[in-house]
């Protein structure tokens, strides 16, 4: 927890307005969130807000979007003192330095940074330097631990940090300078100094990277090889060969046809019992690929038993699919074979 | 070393094509429709064979986490919400997917949709990852562009998809923290259950993943299970992104085999402890909030789940940080209890007042300026805020200190005493019990 305020009368402006192409977005983003849910997009507008106004937040803003997403004011308060991201008074015009210097930037040497920081700017944090072009603070984990330790001055990041590098993007950003953002030590991400030590039989040292993408290597990721012991490459062929005779066919029909028509199309329905032989079903959701659903489903058309699944011909196999919505799959999943099995008494692959 | 074509995100570093075409040629985006063309129960089914494990620090099993999911629609809409708040200090691997790798996630986005009937998903950015959520939303128009995404796309499950982000609050990490951000208030998290799959987003059911446990799925359907779960220790199957930062020579992000022991991982992609394998004293290996092991310890441990279980530490999010002989490891701790007491929300008195209170007696401790008594009413205090709040964050701001003191005792008595040892003007005070 830390107690943040907004800053004090004399430093608010009187209004605040988003620009027309702030507004645009605004709408935009608030459309992303159900109609009624308009609050969700509190913060990303707040976050514009910021950017438009010199990277702080004055209470004028915070009413205006309260405003504009119908939210009563104190709900919005909260959300900009809760989120520490959000500056509630003036930073520094050309950079605010924020330090990180939680443990793993503390032990790459944060603290020299921020020892610099007291004396090039400040010696407390959130206050201005002399001039107004600086101020800085010490934030706490900021996501680039093996790039410690870093800064965040607005929407980039400087990496990689040496006292004697720091004084030289500070003195960049002192000249009106936006210096190159990212590691300051010659390193180009996360790989290790030196360059990477994995991934090198990709051509890594494309510079924009476009080399790969006009020859692309063979990758066993590439390839969708079923692994495990499944149905036949010809009968999953003749399975997709019929799923497109049956899509061919689907398309046909009214789009308001009902399973049985659509089914009816494309196959013949399985002559299903009255009732389970003895009133004692199969277990029919031991087969894979049958969940409680469908094995209702399967129950209302009359089959109850798996000896009933294992006699099905193509016929029947594709109107079940088609009843099913899912035509192909019992082929893929193998559902007669596998009934075959349980009904002569093997376990299921499920179990 | 893993191969590197047994590697999932194979644009980690950004070295390659970040855009679609270039995703489409290291092999994404391959085969998607005819995954989710099998369908739910089979998706779902393959990420529990692979033996998948949440990549955000539990390690709670993705595929049954998904299964969670009503298996029909009452009505409300289902969501998916991809957890990229990544806040963890030691952990930075999420950053690199969503700058350099984003497909990977994008891909995994929609599959994992369709596996819990979500038409909807949200993607919680952590608001200070600007450029990487401007990479994200590029690689989210570009797929829109291209009909992967969206109503009536080419892969037959029509999904929206938003980056949203938050505005730097760690707590937002928690998943019910991060719904409620997700809505527009303070990030406080909320008691369970109801848990999301039943009440989420809006009320509405909601599975709330890291952005590494969604992103390894479309690699893990076209290579199979088995191919995933052929990497690790059993119940730690598979490739795991580690980030190890401190004092080692080289500090990286990279992917490799779960189980992989820690000394191969320092040398052989780190360059080694900073000043040789002597000098390493102690290692948090899974990110601030899991207890530290001594360097006896984790030498030869294998870093996955369990194997950091029986150290009484945790894999957590595979955020390794290293502490060599140079460190003061009493203030390195300190550092990290103020950050609890920094990010704690303040809605459960022990978390609020207990953060505050042990890092007022750790930051006395390691100048010395405290007495040796006070150590046990630390870690009886500690473990009155371990478990008894809402969230994990009171565990979490309880475990390093635990840890410290199981381990270092003798460091903080070594400070207590050559501080006595000097004369000072003001007596040393006992803190309030």
């Amino acid at each position: 927890m830390s107690v943040r305020r907004l800053a004090p009368d004399e430093v608010q402006p009187a209004s605040f307005a988003f620009t027309p192409e702030n507004l645009a977005w605004a709408q935009k983003t608030i459309g992303q969130y159900p109609s009624e849910r308009k609050a969700s997009a509190v913060i990303p507008l707040l976050w514009r807000a910021q950017e438009q106004h010199a990277y702080w937040l004055p209470k004028a803003a915070i009413e205006y979007i309260a405003d504009m997403l119908d939210m009563p004011y104190i709900r919005v308060f909260e959300v900009a003192t809760f989120y520490t991201m959000f500056q509630l008074q003036p930073v520094g015009k050309k950079a605010h330095i924020q330090v990180c210097g939680t443990t793993p930037c503390m032990l790459r040497g944060a603290e020299a940074l921020i020892k610099i920081c007291k004396s090039r700017i400040h010696h407390e944090p959130f206050h201005l330097s002399d001039d107004g072009d600086f101020s800085w603070e010490e934030v706490e984990c900021a996501g680039a631990c093996v790039n410690a330790p870093m800064i965040q001055v607005f929407s980039d990041t400087y990496e990689d940090l040496t006292p004697e590098s720091f004084e030289t993007v500070l003195d960049a950003f002192a000249r009106g300078e936006t210096p190159m953002p990212g590691p300051q030590n010659g390193r180009r991400g996360a790989e290790p100094e030196g360059g990477a030590l994995t991934l090198r039989d990709l051509s890594y040292d494309a510079p924009g990277g476009t080399a790969l993408a006009e020859k692309p290597r063979a990758v066993p990721a590439a390839q969708s090889a079923p692994v495990e012991t499944g149905p036949s490459a010809a009968a999953l062929a003749l399975a997709a060969q019929e799923e497109a005779a049956i899509k061919a066919k689907l398309a046909m029909l009214a789009a308001d046809a009902s399973p049985e028509q659509k089914a009816d199309a494309v196959g013949t329905r399985p002559q299903g019992l009255p009732a389970a032989r003895d009133a004692k079903s199969d277990k029919l959701q031991r087969i894979k690929g049958i969940g409680p659903v469908n094995e209702g489903k399967l129950q209302a058309l009359g089959i109850f038993h798996f000896d009933q699944i294992a006699a099905w011909t193509r016929e029947e196999i594709r109107w079940v699919g088609t009843y099913l919505s899912f035509p192909g799959r019992i082929d893929r999943e193998e559902w007669t074979v596998q009934a075959k099995a349980l009904a002569a008494g093997t376990p299921s692959v499920k179990e | 070393m893993l191969a590197d074509n047994d590697r999932i995100f194979t644009n980690i570093y950004g070295f390659q094509d970040k855009s679609l075409k270039g995703a489409m040629a290291r092999g994404h985006w391959d085969g998607t429709k005819g995954f989710i063309a099998q369908g739910r129960d089979w998706i779902i089914q393959q990420i529990k064979d692979s033996g998948l494990r949440g990549r955000g620090g539990a390690g709670f099993p993705t595929g049954l986490k998904w299964s969670f999911m009503p298996k029909q629609s009452d009505g409300r809409p289902h969501y998916l919400v991809v957890n990229a708040d990544e806040s963890e200090p030691g952990t930075c691997k999420d950053r690199e997917i969503l700058r350099n790798d984003p497909h990977t996630l994008i891909e995994g986005c929609l599959i994992a949709a369709c596996a819990m009937g979500a038409h909807v998903g949200y993607i919680y950015v952590r608001g200070e990852f600007i450029r990487e959520r401007e990479a994200l939303q590029r690689a989210i128009d570009e797929c829109y562009d291209a009909g992967l995404l969206g109503k009536g796309n080419t892969n037959g499950w029509d999904f929206d998809l938003y980056v949203h982000h938050g505005a730097g609050a760690y707590i937002c990490g928690e998943e019910t923290a991060l719904l409620e951000s997700l809505e527009g208030k303070k990030g406080q998290p909320r008691l369970k259950p109801p848990f999301p799959a039943n009440m989420g987003l809006y009320g509405c059911p909601t599975t709330v993943n890291n952005v590494e446990s969604i992103a390894v799925t479309p690699t893990i359907l076209r290579r199979g299970a088995s191919w995933f779960s052929s990497f690790g220790a059993p119940n730690n199957l598979g490739t795991k992104l580690f980030c190890v930062s401190g004092h080692v020579n080289k500090p990286a992000t990279f992917e490799e085999a779960m189980s992989i022991p820690f000394s191969e991982l320092v040398e052989k992609h780190c360059g080694g402890i900073r000043g040789g394998k002597d000098n390493l004293l102690a290692v948090i290996p899974g990110g601030s909030s899991v207890p530290l092991v001594p360097a006896e310890q984790i030498w030869d441990a294998a870093m996955d789940f369990d194997s950091l279980r029986a150290l009484k530490s945790g894999l957590g999010t595979a955020a390794v940080i290293v502490l060599d002989k140079s460190t003061d490891v009493v203030r390195a701790i300190t550092r990290i209890s103020y950050f609890y007491k920094h990010e704690s929300c303040g809605q459960c008195t022990p978390c609020r007042e207990g953060t505050g209170w042990m890092w007022r007696v750790l930051t006395r401790m390691s100048e010395g300026r405290a007495q040796k008594k006070e150590i046990d009413m630390l870690l009886e205090v500690a473990g009155q805020v371990e478990g008894h709040t809402i969230c994990a964050l009171g565990d979490a701001a309880a475990w390093p200190v635990q840890g410290l003191i199981r381990h270092f005792r003798h460091e903080i008595e070594k400070k207590i005493d050559a501080y006595s040892a000097n004369p000072h003007g003001e007596p040393v005070r006992i803190a309030a019990e």
